[in-house]
């Protein structure tokens, strides 16, 4: 167990961390969800959650964004900045403030689902995460379009709300949004379930490249030829095992 | 870190507000950032109107304290200031955008003149120039330039509310009120309305404190989110944290209560 | 020869009010002169005529008026309409004033909606009967927030109406009660004398005083006081102008009524304020144009 943090290489430290859910409108029922979890993700490197269905794969990426609030332990995320010195974010005990700076500069974050907003057009989807850092919005349009072409998004879609498009598209346009910045930290969860082989293979290029500039990663994979591509270590619901591959 | 060296705009402390022995809200503390959207939700009697009010100082709180970020003053007590300087404040730094758009329009002038008129307040005396800016912003709203010189009660109540949103904006205020800025119309309204509010949001760096009691909308534009229930204040955090994983049995119920289509 | 002799009906008070009625528009008079152009609230008494005739304007020159003023009173610019005519006879009557028609030699002149041509002097004071005494009553019907918006000079509305003037006729339209600004603070509605006669408000010598029976209220303008009329920087205030002179006296920079003359619908251009036309006339002018026949007045004769 790991009880300092590696400075500068380190950027995700997790220690302790507990997560239940108290459903107070079904009679009270808790669900201990993560029970004393503790790992560590470092620069370059991808963390495969691994692990049977609903052992808490997807909650445990969902506290590393502050989506779902940690009852216990820390969730402490590395900012740091230009100059290279270290500053750690503790997600579990951040206001909204810091964890909303966090988001926009550091973290990236690929779920299962595409929330949609109505009317937007999936070029500004997509470039959002550059205006919101102040990128001009040509620019940021110019760089939405190169990474949708790379993911084999048709140029006639880009001008359409994806609120009809299919999960395939849709999870590109997921993809998209969260590489388009290139974020030093990154969760994916499932970011290639919907995906055909030619678009899983550019998916696991941007992840590779990702790993190269240096991003750290925390994964879920169902599947496991990309698994096995990408994953530096693995964290092993169940056991709550650490094992690096 | 980098953050804190960024001035709140607006600090609340301890708020509280009773109407004699009746509560309206209490133990309301916030602060606000510039470009933050903080949503406040509730249902009917859950005391978010009177927040509204007291934090657009339309009415003074029992106890506790607002405090704003006057431009070149820093951060001063709403209710320390005089009921002039307040009001300067609500024309030229804050907007409101009321629900029903005839309280935040001058229905028998023209759609112009009522983006215009903030800037004949502020003492613009070209006739040219405010014309441009009013046709500028009715753009921005979406709103066909053609229609600048039309009175407000031939719109339709999008447009209507537009028109408010402009003539609120005209004078680039940092904090807009809005007080269920989509309640009452259709559902395809609606959501043009909100869109334009975002995108007017991150285009233009705005604060926004936005009531309403739909979390639908709260989902689209608010960052953070405060869930009131009988003048308390039940939890407040982040919007897709309350929402996607709510503490307080109250917000578990509003969450779940949800119709999907 | 006291006050209460003087006074040609018996059982009334020296200019029909008791004195402390005149005491308390006195107050109310010097408030006002003490702030141009703010709106003072008094209490306004029944007077023997209804509102809407002058009630204010009478009971502001009953409570200045003295022994020895000399009473000049216009209506329109004319002395002899059934209204000025009317009030001067009262002022007669229960003051036992003298009352002329000359403009320079009046002491008090009370007018409905005309200001004379001739300049006045400092021993002058004009008494304006007022109907509308807000000028943000158009736009704001709450009494509670026009004395807001005029106290913190939130005045921005009243851009407004002369924005959607201009939008709707392509030029500020409002020729009469034109709103200006006194003082450099307060905006005021100078009762609906004609656009053509805000400049003179402005610097006068003489002492401007408004009074609005119905509406309660008394507002003044003190002797070389600075009076603006609202405008764009790019439509800039103009009065009015004529291509035609007076028929009468030859008059080209008063300001001219347009009258019609008989029953076939001709017209002539006289001058409005009556007793400045005879007198050019008196002195030898005359206008260029033919006076038709059946036009009951010949040029030098009395209107």
């Amino acid at each position: 167990m790991i009880s300092q943090p590696e400075a500068s290489n380190c950027m995700i430290h997790v220690e302790h961390l507990h997560k239940h859910f108290k459903l107070h409108n079904q009679g009270g029922t808790r669900l201990q969800v993560l029970e004393d979890i503790s790992l560590q993700v470092n620069k370059g490197n991808c963390l495969v959650l691994d692990g049977p269905s609903g052992k808490g794969k997807s909650t445990l990426l969902r506290c590393l964004y502050g989506n779902y609030l940690a009852q216990g332990g820390q969730v402490k995320v590395n900012l740091s900045r230009q100059d290279g010195i270290t500053e750690w974010l503790d997600l579990a005990k951040a206001s909204p403030r810091e964890i909303l700076y966090a988001r926009r500069h550091h973290i990236g974050y690929v779920s299962q689902f595409l929330r949609v907003i109505p009317r937007v057009p999936v070029i500004d989807i997509v470039s959002e995460p550059l205006r919101s850092l102040g990128v001009e919005r040509e620019e940021a349009r110019q760089r939405a379009a190169t990474l949708l072409e790379r993911l084999n998004l048709p140029e006639r879609l880009w001008q359409l709300s994806p609120s009809t498009f299919s999960g395939g598209e849709q999870q590109r346009i997921n993809i998209a949004h969260c590489f388009i910045v290139g974020y030093p930290i990154l969760l994916l969860d499932e970011p290639t379930a919907s995906l055909d082989t030619k678009n899983r293979a550019v998916v696991m290029e941007l992840i590779e490249e990702a790993m190269e500039q240096g991003t750290a990663i925390v994964g879920i994979f169902h599947d496991s030829e990309v698994r096995n591509q990408v994953a530096t270590d693995y964290f092993r619901f169940g056991n709550n095992t650490h094992d690096r591959t | 870190m980098s953050l804190s060296a960024i001035q709140p705009l607006m600090q609340v402390e301890a708020l509280e507000k009773w109407y004699g022995q009746q509560l309206g809200c209490r133990n309301v503390n916030f602060e606000l950032y510039p470009g933050e959207v903080l949503g406040i939700v509730g249902e009917s009697g859950s005391g978010k109107s009177t927040l509204l009010n007291c934090l657009s100082a339309q009415m003074e709180p029992s106890a506790g304290s607002i405090r704003f970020d006057v431009r070149e003053q820093g951060l001063r007590d709403l209710f320390s200031l005089s009921e002039a300087q307040r009001r300067v404040l609500m024309r030229s730094e804050w907007g409101f955008v009321h629900q029903n758009p005839r309280n935040g329009l001058r229905m028998r002038v023209s759609a112009g003149a009522n983006v215009g008129e903030r800037l004949m307040g502020l003492g613009a005396r070209n006739y040219a120039d405010i014309r441009q800016q009013s046709l500028t912003w009715l753009e921005k709203v979406e709103i066909d330039a053609a229609r600048v010189d039309d009175l407000p009660i031939h719109f339709s109540g999008g447009m209507q509310q537009r028109v408010q949103i402009a003539r609120n904006l005209v004078s680039q205020p940092r904090l807009v009120f809005m007080d269920e800025p989509t309640g009452g119309l259709d559902v395809s309204v609606q959501a043009r309305l909100l869109d334009l509010l975002r995108s007017l949001v991150t285009d233009l760096g705005l604060s926004v404190i936005i009531v309403t009691h739909d979390l639908a909308v709260t989902r689209l534009l608010a960052h953070r989110l405060m869930v009131m229930r009988g003048g308390e204040v039940i939890e407040q955090g982040l919007t897709d944290q309350v929402l996607d994983d709510p503490q307080h049995p109250y917000t578990q119920l509003l969450v779940s209560s949800v119709l999907q289509p | 020869m006291n006050e209460n002799t003087l006074t040609s009906e018996e059982g009334y008070n020296f200019a029909y009010l008791d004195e402390q009625t005149k005491r308390m528009i006195r107050r109310s008079l010097l408030k006002a002169v003490a702030i141009p152009g703010y709106q003072v609230p008094f209490s306004s008494r029944e007077m023997p005529l209804p509102y809407g005739w002058g009630t204010g304007g009478i009971q502001v020159t009953a409570s200045i008026i003295g022994r020895d003023d000399l009473l000049k009173v216009i209506d329109q610019g004319a002395d002899d309409t059934t209204n000025a005519v009317s009030i001067r006879k009262f002022f007669a009557r229960t003051a036992g004033v003298e009352t002329t028609e000359e403009t320079t030699s009046a002491t008090l002149i009370q007018t409905r909606h005309r200001i004379p041509e001739k300049p006045l002097n400092e021993n002058q004071i004009l008494v304006y009967q007022v109907p509308i005494p807000e000028p943000l009553r158009w736009i704001e019907p709450r009494e509670t927030e026009s004395r807001k918006m005029h106290a913190l000079r939130e005045y921005g509305v009243m851009h407004v109406k002369l924005y959607e003037d201009i939008t709707h006729y392509g030029e500020i339209a409002t020729s009469y009660d034109y709103p200006v600004q006194v003082n450099g603070h307060y905006i005021m509605a100078p009762s609906p004398i004609p656009k053509f006669d805000n400049p003179k408000m402005h610097m006068n010598p003489a002492l401007q005083l408004f009074g609005a029976g119905r509406e309660q209220r008394i507002y003044a303008i003190p002797p070389f006081t600075e009076v603006i009329s609202l405008d764009f920087e790019d439509y800039p205030f103009r009065i009015q102008q004529w291509k035609d002179s007076c028929a009468l006296c030859g008059s080209k920079d008063s300001f001219l009524d347009e009258v019609v003359i008989n029953d076939k619908g001709e017209r002539l251009f006289i001058c409005s304020d009556t007793h400045f036309c005879q007198e050019r006339q008196k002195q030898g002018y005359r206008g260029d144009v033919p006076i038709p026949e059946g036009f009951g007045i010949k040029p030098g004769e009395k209107q």
